[in-house]
């Protein structure tokens, strides 16, 4: 065995530990650590593990609610969908990862969250994944995008989980650091969800999965940091993933719990062993002792250090009840799974590591977590934006065309043909819709699902920008007919120890906590990742919400493309704010003005009215306002139908305004009765107005016009040209 | 008629070929697992779902094609049983010799999840004698290595036979290059066996055949296939 390295302030500050963390180990043991205590340290106390400048604001956010059966804290969330049965999800990112190594990075975030749903004994029915890439013209940027898509297909297709929908947007901001936010959601009985708390002492500490190996080594504390140009040396802390093993692992899972074999459970995800153990430990208030010359490893001489920092993918920790050993052998053996016996609960408060004869580590495991660092950082609130200066002239037609086919707004077919996104054949909407909807399997109810957040709102006004990631996720759900019930959310920011980039974060978390409040949707599950920012440029501020929606009924679902012949109204006022607009920025590279203020009483009233306009059978079709306002939803809304459109000037509003702002809280129905549907709107105190028809086969912007099929070609075709393939 | 699903670990449409089974046939499909040495007893048909058995490791298919259950289907089909192969299922045929041919990586490198145009070129098939005079269908295709090629003797033959099942078409039944998803030659998306009783096809018919899922066109083969079975 190799010798290990002398520990001190020095090799803490390699851990990525700070002079008083350090210190507050030394007074915590009351002694040096051990190397291997050291990096067990390193790998709770890291940001990404421990939440530690993040922690104080995420609990002011809004966590509970009758429809909630379990919030954050968990491996995912749980929500009450009726009959007996729960949705869990979670989303989590897998950004520097990814940036590293897109296609292992992006396949591993992937496979990370759906261990995190079947964790809790719910099978994964849908995954999302909410990207962003640097400039489109960067050197980077087509193998990102290339690497990263093939990596979620690669992964969730060979698993079995339709990719069913979510984001992919270009900025300049994310040259250096692009972010890959990957949720999952899965279906469980509600009186079936497992939880993590180990109980009983003595009992098994079962390992099952796949061999460890020194894969993803300190792969927590690198996600923990800032970037420089030497990212690429990080590769070898980037894990690979195995989905066949993970598959099987899945449907070992599954029926182990069936069998009433498991007490509690935990995946190994970052940092490994030491993560899960302490995990089980703390919540069950046990202490767990591990004997590593147990554990399955893939290669030689590994020590105590590098097992439990380890991220070896597709991994699980259990408790097990002894007199079910039998059972649960046979399952393991049926699925071709490594298992051993690593370990025992202990009633005393330590967390006890042996490794060929030697105590490796004996700490105080609840101060692990207990007493790890939290930190009240400082932040400045963001200066307010000046107005949008002078509008350039607008074509509607013309700058229509132009704006659909840009990166931002063209089709993402080119992403989702790559991933299964039918697999298990409940896919009622497929990817390209409001949010997309996965039938729950053998039922007559729906579940629907959507991922949102508009950076450079975000940027701009965190507070708004906030609220509006929420609302447009809510608007998504509400557009297929959907009854919003939770959100996850996936918090992308720089620096934390910059007050300007800390006070976006909590800016942004104000506005999430009001509109999760306001709309009935409260936060059950998320992670956080700080530190994107390379050579000191940080990300746009990307708050990403993942949302789910119930239908009690596919009768109750709302298709996007309308008929033709069928009367447009928009729902909603119309102000025309144009600040932080797609319009001003794809077109004229302008990011400046406010962003949009976001009325959250109006915009529950106006999902309210369109679930019930849908009751009442009053529309046939309806489609959300967000980027590039109402000429880009009636657009999408042509495509979908194959049919052409024709939208009215309004009075009062110059071209750009009416066709482009992006005034929020709006939504674009199709009807046969626009009277019925504009009378209803009032009476729930909206604005609504008709503002055109389907019909033809021209898009018709008041006095400017061009073919549906130019604009479909410009659309469909969008990505490919960025990508260099048309 | 009793069917029975094979499940290797891996795949992951044997819960949808089931339910498609059992809606077509008024009978629950038996899934059987891929370490089993012997078939239920009395079986009528036979299905290899799609997926990634073996996590498509060493070759698509050709680590299922030598599970111990798979020497008893293969003498199945010998007497003349029915089996049905879809995408991996496909894969799996071709490497267990029952159906000749190779299926290669995609023309675009890349995995593709879509609906096609197909074309049913014949109806002489227990598989395919409901689709009628129906002759362009609508079914999804969700691979990685679905692009058929064979010897060009071999495609002849095929051809002569009348043991092209399938062939990617355009909306207007024409299989140009442009509705070929993945460069299979000759546009053929699935093949059926001399004796005609095993089909292998790359598109998941299971995947439409429910009018919720936005068609209904993947029904038919199912429908065929229970009329077969009532009327032997």
């Amino acid at each position: 065995m190799s010798r290990e390295p002398e520990v001190n302030q020095e090799l803490a500050a390699g851990h990525g530990l700070k002079p008083d963390e350090y210190q507050r180990i030394l007074d915590l043991l009351g002694r040096t650590p051990s190397f291997t205590e050291l990096g067990i340290f390193s790998a709770m106390w890291n940001e990404h593990c421990s939440y530690k400048s993040s922690k104080k604001w995420l609990r002011t956010l809004p966590t509970t609610g009758p429809q909630v059966i379990c919030g954050p804290g968990e491996n995912a969330g749980v929500v009450d969908i009726g009959d007996g049965q729960a949705v869990v999800f979670k989303m989590e990112s897998h950004n520097h990862p990814s940036y590293i190594e897109p296609y292992q990075g992006a396949a591993t975030g992937v496979g990370g969250i759906l261990r995190d749903v079947f964790t809790m004994g719910a099978r994964p029915i849908a995954a999302m994944n909410s990207l962003s890439f640097g400039a489109p013209d960067h050197p980077k940027t087509r193998s990102l995008v290339a690497g990263v898509v093939a990596g979620i297909g690669g992964y969730g297709n060979c698993f079995g989980v339709p990719t069913v929908g979510g984001e992919v947007r270009f900025h300049a901001a994310y040259n250096g650091n692009c972010l890959v936010n990957a949720f999952a959601a899965g279906l469980a009985d509600a009186d079936k969800i497992f939880y993590s708390a180990a109980s009983g002492v003595g009992m098994p500490v079962v390992y099952l999965g796949a061999k460890t190996g020194r894969d993803g080594v300190g792969g927590a504390t690198m996600a923990s940091a800032e970037f420089s140009d030497d990212a690429e040396e990080k590769r070898p802390t980037v894990q690979v993933g195995d989905p066949f093993t993970e598959k099987r692992l899945l449907e070992a899972c599954l029926e182990l719990m069936a069998s009433g074999a498991v007490i509690s459970i935990q995946d190994m995800g970052a940092a490994g062993l030491t993560c899960s153990a302490v995990e089980m430990g703390d919540k069950g208030g046990l202490g767990v002792e591990l004997d590593l010359d147990a554990v399955p490893c893939r290669e030689d001489a590994m020590t105590a250090y590098e097992m439990m920092l380890s991220e070896s993918q597709e991994r699980m920790l259990m408790v097990l009840r002894p007199e079910k050993e039998d059972v649960a052998r046979a399952i393991f053996d049926k699925w071709d799974l490594d298992f051993a016996v690593v370990g025992q609960t202990i009633a005393e408060d330590r967390f006890l590591i042996r490794h060929g004869g030697e105590t490796k580590g004996d700490l105080p495991l609840k101060a692990l977590s207990g007493t790890a660092p939290e930190y009240d950082r400082p932040w400045v609130e963001t200066p307010a934006a000046a107005p949008l200066g002078d509008v350039p002239d607008c074509d509607p037609a013309a700058d229509l065309l132009a704006l659909m086919g840009t990166p931002n707004l063209c089709s993402r077919a080119w992403v989702w043909r790559q991933y299964d996104h039918m697999v298990m054949a409940d896919t009622v909407v497929r990817p390209g819709s409001d949010a997309a909807v996965v039938r729950v399997h053998g039922t007559a109810k729906a579940l629907a699902f959507t991922s949102d957040v508009t950076p450079r709102y975000c940027k701009t006004n965190p507070v708004e920008g906030g609220k509006q990631a929420v609302a447009e996720a809510y608007r998504n759900l509400s557009a297929t007919g959907a009854r919003p019930l939770a959100t996850t959310d996936n918090l992308n920011f720089g620096n934390p120890e910059r007050p300007a980039v800390m006070g976006q974060f909590v800016g942004c978390i104000q506005g999430i906590g009001a509109a999760c409040s306001a709309l009935g949707m409260p936060v059950v599950s998320g992670n956080v990742s700080l530190y994107n920012e390379t050579n000191a440029q940080a990300i746009l501020p990307t708050p990403t919400i993942g949302a789910v929606g119930l239908l009690e009924s596919l009768e109750q679902m709302i298709p996007m493309a309308p008929g033709a012949g069928d009367t447009l109204v928009l729902i909603g006022e119309t102000k025309g704010h144009l600040g932080q607009s797609a319009w001003a920025w794809e077109l004229h590279g302008r990011d400046e003005g406010d962003a949009p203020p976001v009325d959250l009483d109006a915009e529950r009233r106006a999902g309210d009215l369109i679930r019930s306009l849908k009751a009442r059978d009053l529309i046939t079709a309806a489609h959300d306002l967000s980027d590039g306002g109402l000429a880009i939803a009636a657009a999408e809304m042509a495509i979908a139908s194959g049919t052409g459109v024709t939208l009215e000037q309004a009075p009062g509003l110059g071209p750009a305004a009416w066709f482009f702002g992006e005034d929020q809280g709006r939504y674009l129905v199709g009807c046969a009765d626009p009277d019925a549907v504009v009378a209803a709107a009032k009476e729930a105190g909206l604005a609504a107005r008709t503002v055109g028809a389907m019909g033809g086969d021209q898009i018709i912007l008041g006095d400017t016009a061009l073919p549906l099929a130019t604009l479909a070609e410009a659309h469909c075709t969008g990505f490919a040209r960025l990508m260099g393939e048309a | 008629m009793k069917s029975a699903v094979i499940v290797f670990p891996g795949s992951n449409c044997d819960r949808d070929m089931g339910v498609a089974l059992t809606q077509a046939t008024g009978r629950e499909a038996q899934m059987v697992w891929h370490k089993d040495a012997a078939l239920p007893q009395g079986l009528d048909m036979i299905a290899l779902p799609g997926g990634f058995s073996f996590g498509d490791y060493l070759r698509c298919g050709a680590i299922a094609a030598r599970a111990p259950i798979m020497r008893a289907v293969v003498d199945f089909a010998k007497r003349g049983g029915l089996v049905l192969g879809v995408c991996n299922g496909f894969q799996i045929l071709i490497e267990t010799g029952l159906l000749p041919g190779a299926l290669m990586r995609n023309q675009t490198l890349k995995f593709i999840c879509s609906d096609v145009h197909l074309s049913v070129e014949t109806t002489r098939s227990p598989f395919t004698s409901a689709y009628g005079n129906r002759r362009v269908i609508t079914v999804p295709i969700a691979h990685h290595d679905g692009a058929y090629i064979a010897d060009d003797a071999t495609l002849d033959r095929l051809e002569a036979e009348d043991r092209i099942a399938f062939r990617y078409v355009s909306a207007e039944g024409q299989p140009t290059a442009d509705a070929n998803p993945n460069g299979a030659a000759r546009n053929i998306a699935g093949i059926l066996s001399e004796n005609r009783r095993v089909l292998g096809m790359m598109p998941h018919p299971e995947r439409l055949a429910d009018p919720a899922l936005g068609g209904t066109d993947g029904a038919a083969l199912f429908a065929s296939l229970a009329a077969a079975l009532e009327a032997a």
